[in-house]
């Protein structure tokens, strides 16, 4: 699947800012004040600039709004408004905490839980594409909803939460890795069940219908050279889980969790650059091109 | 509505002849042709005349290989466009509303001015049968040219989708594959029509005809197996020619 910029920057951006959100919801003991400004604000630039960023890889942005119509049956369309009543729920108990020196449990158990919710969506919306196997899979919820929640205790200085959520992450980020694999050897579709041909002999793409490239062949059948792959995910891995582990166990002070979050956030990147540009699509059968798509070609 | 009707009316389709398909692409260029100047956003090209030109196209023609197990191999052309399918992936994702499936006939559609070009119901659609217009940014798919099925202003020939009408061939055939009395059902029965990617759950209507079985070719001489066999020890001028050739280098 073709990497847009603009789905991977709201991915990452709005996972962090919902994963500091759900920390500072359902805290029972939450920063108060200015402290409580700083994080909000933080979180919430991260969540809104995520969503902002997502309607940039739209056609019509303008209509955007039409999104909210279709929630009985679109994950995206659920997305939209969980994202929309987590961040309206989170906004009077954020003004509890910064002017009136007020917890209120209410909206911000309903915040932290939607908070979670949006993200669970996000990842929804890649799980039900049956199209791409490695998607398809318990590999995105578990990953969307780590990487927010790990990134989250790490961006509300959660040391001890974030020193075993990070490691963990890593571990399920691996474990997904290889089972995607898997996932994706064992789908049934292959150039005979598209063609429907298979009964008659071996069959292969012998001319392409378009001598270019097409909106097909750009969004979905993504090629790029193999191998980067394993330095890429062992680069990840080391930005995501081990830098900022290593920076947290050092003598703590509070300037060590700032590059710690960058480093995780860089590593977040690459991870969902990965997760995209790896996807194979399996339109890319009908262009005899499955085999060299998702980092396959060396 | 993005939930998918319950029940259609007809299942209003295309039946594709493998067999017959020649691979002219004259079904791609009237497809285009009547899909730019009637219903919905022009099919837009970008760079026509420079070096990378893309445009949107709803119906587009691969070409295959199938080796057999024996004998030669044979190319089929193969026509693929939108399989309007039962369960369609592609509506359900839409968040607004512009994809839908219509419940009297079973045509997949996409209302174009509630469209805003997520690209999601492409990416859950396995067949490639839908296309971002690279002008006007909206989803573009193959309507089953219901501008023209049920037209009364065009002659009544006229009232089928144009790649159909239009095909030299005859490969290309439209009806309700829902009525099992059908032109197009009975030509399914008849000739083991398949369906593509079955796996994938969508319950495609279109169904594809298997190219025929190639005829045996003929033993051309039917008295040649009575003659006698060739001589190995030959006599007389022949056998000395033979012998002097074979005795060269």
């Amino acid at each position: 699947m073709h990497p847009a910029p603009s789905i991977i920057l709201f991915t990452t951006l709005s996972g962090l800012g919902f994963g500091m959100l759900a920390f500072l919801g359902l805290d029972p003991v939450p920063p108060m004040g200015w402290s409580a400004f700083a994080f909000l604000f933080v979180a919430y630039s991260l969540a809104v600039s995520g969503l902002l960023a997502s309607t940039f890889h739209l056609g019509h942005p303008e209509r955007a709004l039409k999104a909210f119509t279709q929630w009985r049956s679109s994950w995206l369309s659920r997305e939209a408004w969980v994202s929309l009543l987590a961040l309206s729920a989170m906004a009077p108990y954020g003004i509890g905490l910064v002017f009136l020196d007020q917890a209120w449990r209410v909206p911000g158990v309903a915040g932290g839980v939607l908070s979670v919710a949006t993200v669970f969506a996000t990842s929804m919306i890649y799980l039900q594409m049956r199209t791409v196997p490695r998607w398809n899979h318990w590999s995105p919820p578990a990953l969307f909803l780590g990487f927010a929640l790990a990134g989250g205790a790490l961006m509300t200085g959660r040391v001890s939460v974030a020193l075993w959520a990070l490691p963990l992450l890593g571990v399920v980020q691996v474990a997904a890795w290889i089972d995607q694999e898997r996932r994706e050897k064992a789908t049934e579709t292959d150039l005979a069940t598209a063609t429907g041909l298979g009964h008659v002999g071996r069959v292969r793409a012998f001319e392409s219908p378009h001598t270019g490239e097409s909106y097909l062949t750009r969004e979905m059948v993504f090629q790029v050279a193999r191998r980067h792959a394993l330095a890429l995910k062992v680069a990840s891995v080391l930005l995501f889980t081990v830098i900022p582990v290593v920076l947290l166990l050092l003598p703590f002070t509070h300037f060590l969790v700032v590059p710690a979050a960058a480093s995780h956030l860089l590593g977040a990147l690459i991870q969902r650059w990965l997760f995209f540009a790896e996807a194979r699509h399996v339109v890319a059968q009908y262009y005899g091109r499955w085999d060299m798509t998702g980092m396959r070609r060396g | 509505m993005t939930s998918l009707p319950s029940h259609t009316e007809r299942s209003l389709g295309l039946v594709i002849d493998l067999d017959t398909c020649v691979g002219c692409h004259a079904c791609v260029t009237a497809c285009k042709g009547w899909n730019t100047e009637n219903y919905g956003a022009p099919l837009a090209d970008a760079d026509a005349y420079g070096p990378n030109p893309v445009g949107s196209f709803l119906n587009r023609i691969h070409s295959y290989e199938i080796q057999p197990a024996t004998g030669p191999a044979q190319v089929v052309h193969f026509p693929k466009s939108c399989l309007h399918c039962a369960d369609a992936p592609c509506v359900t994702v839409c968040p607004t509303g512009a994809s839908y499936k219509r419940a009297e006939d079973g045509i997949v559609l996409v209302n174009e001015s509630d469209c805003i070009g997520c690209g999601l119901c492409a990416w859950a659609c396995p067949y490639g049968a839908r296309e971002m217009d690279p002008e006007e940014q909206v989803m573009k798919k193959c309507t089953l040219c219901v501008d023209r099925i049920y037209n009364e202003n065009l002659p009544e020939e006229d009232r089928q989708p144009a790649c159909v009408r239009t095909c030299p061939a005859g490969a290309r055939h439209f009806g309700d594959l829902s009525d099992p009395e059908s032109d197009v059902s009975r030509l399914v029965a008849e000739r083991g029509g398949i369906e593509l990617m079955p796996e994938q759950g969508t319950a495609p209507v279109n169904r594809y005809l298997p190219p025929r079985p190639k005829d045996e070719v003929p033993e051309l001489d039917v008295l040649a197996p009575f003659l006698e066999p060739v001589a190995e020890d030959s006599k007389g001028f022949v056998g000395w020619l033979d012998r002097t050739l074979s005795t060269l280098p």
